[in-house]
């Protein structure tokens, strides 16, 4: 049984690293992930959002609900932390 | 830790600069590196390096219960809130340009900086609640 499951985990190990072979170079700029909204937020930064920091710009601009998500989150967990740990005046 | 002077009067110096940096960095999310997110953490840390020297009793004085569970909540509703605001002036939701404001890059730059400070208040409030709490079940 040991050694079926260190032959799966060979192989899996094995097709990963061969999906890596065929990937774009770290930072290359005609990768597709650097191709498709990467240069709007570089171009027109400025001109859409009045904001001099791009990352600032897509953080509350372009990506403004995930932002309002984000600090959902935080919120919850403060309110869960609340509801479960908080103890009353009088114990 | 109450009764080592040195804690007490280095604490009781360094925790105005903790926050106007956390202040600082806020308020400069929109030209530097920052934001809401670490500028929260910064001004929540100021109050928990007070309530570790001070002691949670004398901590809870100068942040009740209700204040800290009142800002945890007006953080989020600030930002939704500017997002309401967009829609009242005729925009989509979180479309800041179209505040009456000026120039629609100001009025842009203002809704961001609006959020960035809601974030900012329930980051702070937040850490200091999970601090406050978890604090107390040492007793």
């Amino acid at each position: 049984m040991k050694s079926i499951s260190l032959f799966a985990v060979l192989i899996t190990a094995a097709v990963l690293a061969y999906g890596t072979i065929d990937m774009p170079d770290f930072g290359d700029p005609q990768a597709p992930a650097n191709l498709h909204v990467a240069p709007r937020y570089i171009e027109k930064t400025h001109e859409e959002t009045g904001v001099t920091n791009m990352v600032t710009s897509v953080l509350a601009s372009y990506r403004g609900y995930d932002t309002l998500g984000e600090t959902t989150v935080i919120f919850t967990a403060g309110i869960s932390v609340i509801l479960l740990l908080r103890r009353k005046r009088d114990d | 830790m109450q009764d080592n002077i040195i804690v007490r009067t280095i604490t009781r110096i360094l925790i105005p600069f903790i926050q106007l940096y956390g202040l600082y960095v806020i308020m400069h999310g929109d030209s530097g590196p920052g934001g809401g997110f670490q500028g929260g953490v910064i001004l929540g840390s100021s109050i928990i390096l007070y309530v570790i020297v001070f002691g949670v009793d004398q901590g809870r004085k100068i942040i009740p219960e209700k204040l800290s569970d009142t800002l945890n909540s007006i953080g989020v509703l600030i930002y939704a809130g500017i997002g309401l605001i967009c829609m009242i002036f005729g925009g989509k939701y979180l479309e800041y340009n179209i505040l009456p404001l000026g120039s629609a890059h100001f009025a842009s730059h203002i809704g961001m900086l609006g959020i960035e400070i809601g974030v900012g208040i329930t980051v702070a409030a937040v850490m200091i609640t999970i601090f406050f709490e978890t604090a107390r079940q040492e007793r």
